[in-house]
């Protein structure tokens, strides 16, 4: 065997690597797993107790669950018109000579770690949201609306939300700059050409054609959300079993992942309990599975429209 | 008054503070096909694109303009216009067919219209088939109304983007190598309609071809290196240029 | 003639309506952007003025007191997270860097295309699942024990595919001229892809890596399943290790203000050290501008 195939060989066995580490971690998780579902069945997956005490144990997944989409979706509602807002600011209205500099800010969001944006939740920002807009919301429509009930502490599911959306707004941000900028200019000159203002060519133009690229960033963004560990832990209030079974926004909670984050050191190895974060860690990862399948789908296929132009 | 549709004084336009089009001065009269040639790159799409405003949103350029481009004895470049009204007035063709993919035949034409705030569903319906008819498309697409924009062949496309210019009813269309993506048969048709199209509007095309210019053209102007060479009757620029250079292009001796 | 001055009337009433949605649709552009700028002004704002007046070269270089007292500082914490960057390094870019080859000079097969997608996947990856699955891996049946090994098994995961694919991204830019040309000299595919195509790419290619060093500095959660954290300096690379982020959040759950002083201080470092590395890759990147 030459040199050459020797070289082709080796890189593509190290490039292997990934697929051979997701492979692994499909198998770990479900084999460490396992007993927790062995014992409870679907229960663990659609429960809603959680008792890691020796004879009492019991592990139900269902308000974790609730957690992470109720903070993710919150996070989105938030992040994804300020995101696209940034994305066609950044690509299209900004001076030139402020878009590099505006556009590495917005970059440095993302740069920021993760237990740094809880540290900031936990000690500062999360007294602005009780005082701004938990005690308002909460005295004005908490009688008549539940989701908006509680009492105004600011260790909850709303804080957990509104920090995830400012993580994940470079996320979403930056790929949506990628679409905008990939749709070809005949397109925004077509719209222009008929007269219209740029807020008029971006509807025709742009958001048609990048709907699908669009709508991916987004999930991409869930995506993100979905996973995001310390900052979440940090600011959540991390209740557990029924009680973190979100009846209002204003409710201390939990989500998969900070459920681990909290516990894993703490498990007992003798219990079922380190089995049923794994368990927890498996239904995350299966959620992510489905998001981040669809959001390259999205992409694709957003790509896709511009081929039926050449 | 004037039978001067549209004119240019003393137009500069820069790429980046570099002259892509030098001190031009032409008049375009109503009801006429203006040429315009050069070899690549001598500035004929910056001119015309000055002529819509349209020069000025080149992206990742600073793209600007100075001199007048007079429509209707009005300066388009005054502080007090409004450029995309500008643009509903002077339409522009491109050299791709460029329909919008995603949507209808029937919202490709009438995507001006709903911009400019027609809702009417009769009246888009029915300028929908007049602009078709304009273009000669009709007959061919009536049946497929609802189909995608990008679902016909390519000189079918470009014939509905002229369609999509005409029915917001322009005064002037501009045309930057409407057919150089096009096989014969399409450019052809494209052809008779501009001089069927002439009757209500002024045209100004920029062509590569010279067949087509003088096919088509009243009136032809040379440009080279930005600058305005020559221009006068078509005929007469092609069988007798006065300047040395004109006569060097379209004998092929450049370009 | 009439239908036009219909238009025409129609398009004069509407102008100034179409004027004001479209400067209300840039306000409300530019204001997006400010509103994602106010979050970082604050966090970089709070980290330094509370931070600031905990660093003190004791601080820095000291083990954490008793619990409780307000002594010592994140001397641990500072020289755990080298310790584990340069694990992380030492693990993780050799595979993404071939990786990266692999993908750039052989990279049309369906086989790359998967690789590809996974890459992406594993980059956008839950660290939490990546955490558990080193847990596994490296604490229970490798090694046994917490250890800095098994953090930086975890953050290598993390750093395999961003290493991978910045390398792909800086090959691809290399001109195939330069290939061909070695080719034709009848230099070997290997040679003239470590000699002539690997040097040109160079630049792209270690930016990527301080990218990917950024990013996996401030990690958090895989490390607490695998490194545990620690009162000590180092010892051992398979005995537990403190680290930044690790001890910042364990600060931030003590119910002491020398914790929270503290904990303020540690995120001022690593802040430092995570922006100084975006600020060296956009600084060397900045000639490259996009086209
Ligand atoms: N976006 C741009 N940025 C900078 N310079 C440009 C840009 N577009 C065109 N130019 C320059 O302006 C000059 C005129 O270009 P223009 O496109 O008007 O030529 P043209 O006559 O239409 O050429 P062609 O026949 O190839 O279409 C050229 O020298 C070109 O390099
Ligand atoms: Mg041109």
């Amino acid at each position: 065997m030459n040199a050459d195939k020797i070289f082709k060989q080796f890189s593509s066995v190290m490039a292997f690597s990934a697929i051979g580490i997701m492979i692994l971690i499909v198998f770990v998780l479900v084999t460490q797993s396992a007993p927790v579902w062995q014992e409870f069945g679907l229960d663990f997956a659609f429960g809603s107790d959680w008792n890691p005490v020796e004879g009492r144990e019991s592990y139900g997944v269902r308000p974790y669950i609730y957690g992470t989409l109720i903070t993710s979706f919150l996070a989105l509602l938030l992040a994804v018109p300020i995101s696209i807002g940034i994305a066609i600011f950044l690509s299209e209205l900004a001076p030139p000579i402020i878009r590099e500099p505006l556009s590495f800010i917005v970059e440095l969001l993302a740069a920021v770690p993760s237990v740094i944006y809880g540290l900031w939740g936990l000690f500062i920002f999360r007294f602005y949201i009780r005082d701004y807009i938990e005690e308002p919301v909460i005295n004005s429509l908490g009688d008549t609306i539940p989701i908006f009930s509680g009492i105004p502490f600011g260790l909850d599911l709303f804080t957990a939300g509104i920090i995830l959306a400012v993580m994940i707004i470079p996320t979403i941000s930056s790929v949506a700059r990628e679409v905008i900028y990939a749709v070809p200019a005949t397109q925004k000159e077509a719209a222009y050409a008929l007269g219209a203002t740029r807020w008029e060519m971006m509807r025709t133009s742009v958001f048609n054609y990048a709907k699908s690229g669009l709508f991916g960033a987004c999930v991409l963004g869930l995506g993100r959300a979905v996973g995001e560990t310390m900052a979440v832990t940090m600011v959540i209030g991390n209740t557990i079993g029924a009680q973190a079974l979100p009846e209002s926004l204003f409710q201390p909670g939990q989500s998969m992942a900070s459920i681990i984050a909290n516990e894993f050191n703490e498990a007992d190895p003798g219990s079922l309990h380190p089995s049923a974060l794994i368990g927890v860690g498996l239904i995350l990862f299966f959620f992510a599975l489905i998001i981040q399948l669809f959001s390259l789908y999205l992409r694709e296929r957003s790509l896709k429209v511009g081929e039926v132009l050449d | 008054m004037s039978n001067i549709k549209l004119k240019t004084e003393s137009l500069n336009a820069m790429f980046n503070g570099q002259k892509a089009v030098d001190d031009v001065n032409l008049e375009f009269p109503k009801n006429t096909i203006t040429a315009l040639i050069g070899p690549s790159g001598c500035g004929k799409s910056t001119l015309i694109r000055t002529m819509n405003r349209m020069h000025e949103l080149t992206p990742a350029t600073d793209a600007t303009v100075e001199g007048k481009v007079v429509l209707d004895n009005k300066n388009i470049y005054d502080s007090d216009v409004d450029p995309t009204l500008i643009r509903r007035r002077v339409g522009m063709v491109f050299q791709k067919p460029n329909p919008f993919p995603t949507m209808s035949i029937f919202d490709n034409v009438v995507a001006g219209l709903k911009l400019n705030g027609l809702r009417d569903k009769t009246k888009l319906r029915e300028i929908c088939e007049s602009s078709l008819k304009g273009v000669a498309l009709w007959d061919e697409v009536k049946e497929d109304l609802d189909k995608s924009g990008t679902s016909i062949s390519g000189g079918q496309q470009q014939r509905l983007c002229i369609a999509r210019t005409i029915a917001v009813q322009p005064e002037v269309i501009l045309l930057d190598e409407p057919c150089s993506a096009l096989d014969p048969i399409s450019t052809s048709k494209i052809e008779q309609l501009l001089t069927e199209l002439k009757k209500q509007y002024t045209i100004i095309i920029v062509t590569h071809n010279m067949q087509q210019a003088a096919r088509v053209a009243d009136t032809t102007a040379f440009m080279y290196l930005g600058k305005l060479i020559e221009v006068g009757k078509t005929q007469k620029l092609f069988e007798n240029p006065k300047e040395e250079m004109t006569e060097n292009y379209i004998t092929g001796k450049f370009g | 003639m009439t239908e036009q001055n219909e238009l025409e009337r129609l398009t004069q009433r509407n102008a100034a309506k179409r004027k004001l949605i479209n400067n209300l649709f840039i306000f409300f552009c530019g204001f997006c952007t400010l509103i994602a700028i106010i979050p970082l002004g604050s966090i970089l704002f709070e980290v330094v003025k509370n931070g600031y007046p905990a660093i003190s070269w004791e601080f820095l270089t000291a083990r954490p007191g008793a619990i409780g007292s307000a002594e010592g500082g994140i001397g641990p914490a500072i020289q755990g997270t080298l310790i584990i960057i340069a694990l992380t390094t030492l693990l993780g870019v050799p595979f993404g860097v071939v990786s990266g080859i692999y993908l750039a000079e052989f990279g049309d097969s369906k086989f790359a295309k998967t690789v590809r997608i996974v890459n992406d996947m594993l980059t956008e990856f839950p660290s939490i699942v990546i955490g558990i699955f080193a847990y596994y891996i490296v604490t229970i049946v490798l090694i046994g024990s917490f250890s800095a090994f098994g953090g930086a098994f975890a953050l290598a995961i993390i750093m395999l595919p961003v290493v991978a694919r910045t390398t792909e991204e800086s090959l691809r830019l290399v001109p195939n001229g330069l290939r061909e040309s070695a080719a034709a000299l009848g230099i070997r595919k290997w040679r003239y892809t470590w000699s002539v195509v690997i040097s040109a790419a160079r630049r792209g290619m270690v930016n990527g890596i301080m990218l990917s060093v950024a990013r996996i500095t401030g990690e958090t959660a895989p490390l607490i399943m695998t490194i545990l954290g620690s009162q000590w300096f180092f010892s051992s690379f398979f005995g537990p290790i403190d680290a930044l982020p690790l001890r910042i959040w364990r600060l931030s759950l003590l119910p002491y203000e020398y914790a929270r002083i503290q904990g303020w201080g540690a995120a001022l470092v690593l802040i430092t050290i995570v922006l100084t590395l975006n600020i060296i890759v956009k600084y060397v990147t900045r000639s490259k501008v996009r086209t």
